[in-house]
């Protein structure tokens, strides 16, 4: 029972370092230094050390979103299995409570958003609300694919160990179309280029940042940390397609797991060096296209298991 | 085209006497059947003179200036009523003087001020009350209509400005731009004050075009003084003017790189413009080339180790800044975003009467370096530049363009050492009597002055016109149908001026 507590944490801390990663791949790009690659940290520990400011036309919703954002993606994490090793909770089903769990972080950040009654607030909220459905058609597809594949309905059963190799000898090379699916979903969930742009300062093209506007000190610094960890949990499921192995030792798949890690983000970072992000207008074909994606991966697989 | 308007020359004074003073209703007639006979507005403005209102005009063709004037009537049927190209103009009138002119399809204030002859306010407004939002801005009905208001305080180090937005979801349907936030009194600042404070005024009408305005006050200064200026300083400003719009340019592509995110441009442009600017410091000791241009000549020679130094880095600059440029314009998804967002048809362009890069990206070639050559212009070729597609990309590329060829004239310039004198005195008296209207091309576009003086030699009227105030309508209409979050894109494709607008 200790190691999963202890990945959890581990995972917990480490996530703002592994986001910095990306910050300093599109440093490299950009031909600068960079901010530090604890900048991350620095951020967090200075948000927490401030007070809050509130709009008197806000509600105790405006204060619940940030707490609930943070509580569901801290929450997710359990069910994880992070570097193959156990997840502190796990059972049959429980893969829907996780996307639902972080679904219920986003409505939360949404209504937050639209308690301010700001124009701006209202905008992203709407543009919040609505990629991420599209985003939900994909997932729920490849969990239908997954389920076929291992017949379980839990994330160790696809994430645990050696289990992400048994989906990949069952399914084949259909399974790179869903590597390149969730990855999609990891762009547009975390509000990366080029779906949104995090490093914008222009609220009207803001989708996920104009909602946060409002929110300050330890606030902020909850919605932050949420982003670190979901960011975490998305690009786990990732890594752990690209990285199926399992060599038995906690402590070298740990090593292991982080290196693919880097990679990822890295390659979170190049996409967003090499391309500009999309017309608002465009996004919801960009999103549709991992759809499209597993559902073929579905259809092969589907042949070839008969 | 025959008119009973007189022919006059950029930058040399014409004797007020021969400038046809016409009865109102000539001058109307006259006026409109210019514009729309392919003519463009360059000034239309009031002055006042022995307690009577006068309105002057100078209009272009192809080739020509042509000013004629008239005794403005209290109220008067709007020209823009006939003829779009003056509706600013007659907005501005209203608001400086109190001159009504009926039938106006959008009389609203420009900039929030008492007019100069305390009639009865055109637009009602109180201005004890110190806000020039304070309107009932343009809006539109229904169930699924939401407004955006930006600004005036702004997310970017900009200035304010106030942009109203009616949308239905991510289309915008109308935007409406409220400016004035900036307005100091230029013109009244600079009759009233000795005209050896001009240039530190001028230089601050808009800061990032010191030099365009600052030529347009030198050369109105020379005209009335009749002051020689030597082959050398020519050269010197022409180069100061040409560094500004490449520094400006440069800056703005990085900019709008950034806008849709794609970093590598944004960060080079930004360090490149700094090169730029630095350049404009080594002419001058100033980044934005203030101090350098007076009635005259320059206050800095250019030496043989000038033009060493300057050959050196801009040698070493070409070939990145044309890396660059093709980088932007080479990666498919910034091409994605700049096609077809927020297109201005050549013909609305021209109803706008759009200048400058904004007007040539629209098709509309004109360039006051090649129609209206001043400085060493005339000794230059100017490419000729025209976009058919007046979208973000079209604005860009007129951009991208300009910079490669300014820095091919810059170059060429610097090939040739000529002597340059420093001017130290000031020139003496104005020309009694006479009325000098300057053009020259500044980054954004045209920038004008006009000069009138009385029998005594005193300007009694000082008018500047900045690009932008032709221009922030492009954006408007640049908006219209377009997604709300490309506004920052096609705001940054114009980049337009609040203070030059605000004077």
């Amino acid at each position: 029972m200790i190691k999963p507590i202890l990945f959890w944490l581990l995972a917990m801390l480490t996530a703002p370092f592994f986001s910095a990663v990306i910050l300093k791949v599109k440093a490299f790009f950009g031909g600068k230094k960079g901010p530090p690659i604890l900048i991350n940290y620095y951020t967090l520990f200075k948000l927490f050390q401030k007070g809050s400011v509130y709009s008197h036309s806000t509600t105790f919703i405006f204060k619940m979103g940030p707490m609930i954002s943070l509580g569901a993606a801290v929450t997710a994490l359990l069910f994880l299995p992070i570097a193959g090793q156990p997840p502190m909770f796990s059972w049959h089903g429980d893969v829907i409570l996780v996307l639902y769990l972080l679904g219920l972080g986003r409505f939360f950040t949404i209504a937050a958003a639209m308690d301010t009654a700001s124009p701006f607030e209202g905008m992203g909220a709407a543009r919040e609300a609505y990629f991420p459905i599209i985003c939900e058609a994909t997932l729920f597809l490849t969990l239908i694919l997954f389920f076929m594949l291992s017949g379980e309905l839990r994330l160790s059963a696809y994430f645990f160990g050696g289990e992400p190799l048994h989906l990949w000898r069952a399914a084949g090379a259909p399974l790179f179309f869903v590597v390149i699916a969730l990855f999609i979903v990891l762009l547009t969930e975390n509000t990366r280029v080029p779906v949104d742009d995090p490093a914008t300062h222009l609220e009207l093209t803001m989708i996920h940042e104009v909602m946060v506007l409002d929110h300050s000190g330890p606030d902020l610094g909850m919605i932050e940390l949420g982003s670190y960890i979901k960011l975490f949990f998305y690009s786990t499921i990732v890594t752990r397609l690209i990285w199926p192995y399992d060599m038995g030792n906690a402590f070298v798949d740990g090593a292991l797991f982080a290196a693919a890690m880097l990679a990822v983000y890295g390659v979170v970072g190049i996409t967003e060096s090499v391309m500009a992000r999309y017309r608002m207008d465009k996004v919801p074909k960009f999103v549709l296209t991992s759809f499209a994606l597993v559902f073929f991966a579905t259809i092969i697989t589907l042949e070839f298991m008969k | 085209m025959k008119t009973a308007f007189k022919e006059i020359e950029n930058g040399k004074p014409t004797e007020r006497e021969a400038i046809p003073h016409l009865p109102f209703t000539d001058f109307r007639r006259e006026a409109l059947s210019m514009v729309r006979g392919g003519g463009r507005v360059v000034h239309f403005f009031g002055y006042e003179e022995a307690d009577a209102v006068k309105l002057m005009a100078v209009l272009r063709d192809d080739d020509r200036l042509l000013a004629a004037g008239c005794d403005a009537p209290e109220a008067y049927d709007a020209l823009t009523r006939e003829c779009e190209p003056f509706h600013m103009f007659e907005r501005e009138i209203a608001e400086q003087f109190g001159i009504r002119p009926e039938g106006h399809p959008w009389l609203k204030m420009v900039r929030y001020h008492p007019n100069y002859r305390s009639a009865p306010d055109v637009f009602g407004n109180d201005y004890g009350e110190d806000i020039p939002g304070r309107y009932d801005y343009y809006a539109v009905d229904g169930q699924e209509i939401h407004e955006v208001a930006v600004g005036p305080v702004h997310a970017g180090v900009i200035e304010p400005g106030h942009f109203r937005f009616n949308c239905i979801g991510e289309r915008v349907l109308h935007l409406e731009i409220h400016l004035g936030y900036q307005h100091r009194s230029v013109e009244p600042l600079l009759t009233g004050n000795d005209y050896r404070r001009w240039p530190i005024i001028v230089e601050g009408i808009a800061g990032d075009t010191a030099i365009g305005h600052g030529l347009c006050m030198a050369q109105a200064v020379e005209g009335l003084t009749g002051l020689e200026v030597d082959a050398g300083a020519r050269i010197s400003r022409t180069i100061a003017l040409e560094f500004e719009r490449i520094a400006n340019h440069v800056g703005d592509l990085g900019a709008l790189s950034g806008d849709v995110a794609f970093l590598p441009p944004a960060n080079y442009c930004g360090r490149m413009r700094g090169d730029f600017l630095n350049m404009s410091l080594w002419m001058c000791g100033n980044r934005f080339g203030k101090g350098l241009v007076r009635p005259g000549g320059v206050r800095f020679p250019m030496t043989d180790e000038d033009r060493k130094v300057l050959t050196g880095r801009i040698d070493e600059l070409q070939p990145q800044v044309a890396h660059v440029i093709g980088l932007l314009f080479g990666t498919s998804s910034v091409r994605a975003r700049f096609d077809g967002c927020g297109a201005v048809s050549r013909s609305d362009a021209g109803h706008l009467g759009l200048v400058g890069p904004a007007g040539r990206a629209c098709g509309l070639p004109y360039d006051a370096r090649r129609v209206f050559p001043t400085e060493n212009y005339r000794r230059l070729s100017i490419p000729e530049n025209a976009e058919p597609t007046g979208d973000v990309y079209a604005r860009a590329k007129i951009r991208g363009d300009e910079v490669l060829q300014s820095i091919d004239l810059i170059r060429s310039m610097l090939r040739n050492p000529v002597e340059t004198a420093i001017i130290e005195e000031w020139p003496k008296d104005f020309a009694p009597g006479a009325v000098v209207a300057t053009v020259n091309e500044a980054w954004r576009g045209e920038v004008s002055h006009c000069l009138i003086t009385d029998d005594a030699g005193k300007v009694v009227r000082y008018k500047i016109k900045d690009p932008s105030f032709h221009n922030w309508n492009g954006l408007a209409m640049s908006l219209r149908d377009t997604g709300i979050s490309d506004f920052p894109l096609n705001n940054k494709s114009y980049n337009l001026s609040y203070c030059g607008f605000d004077l």
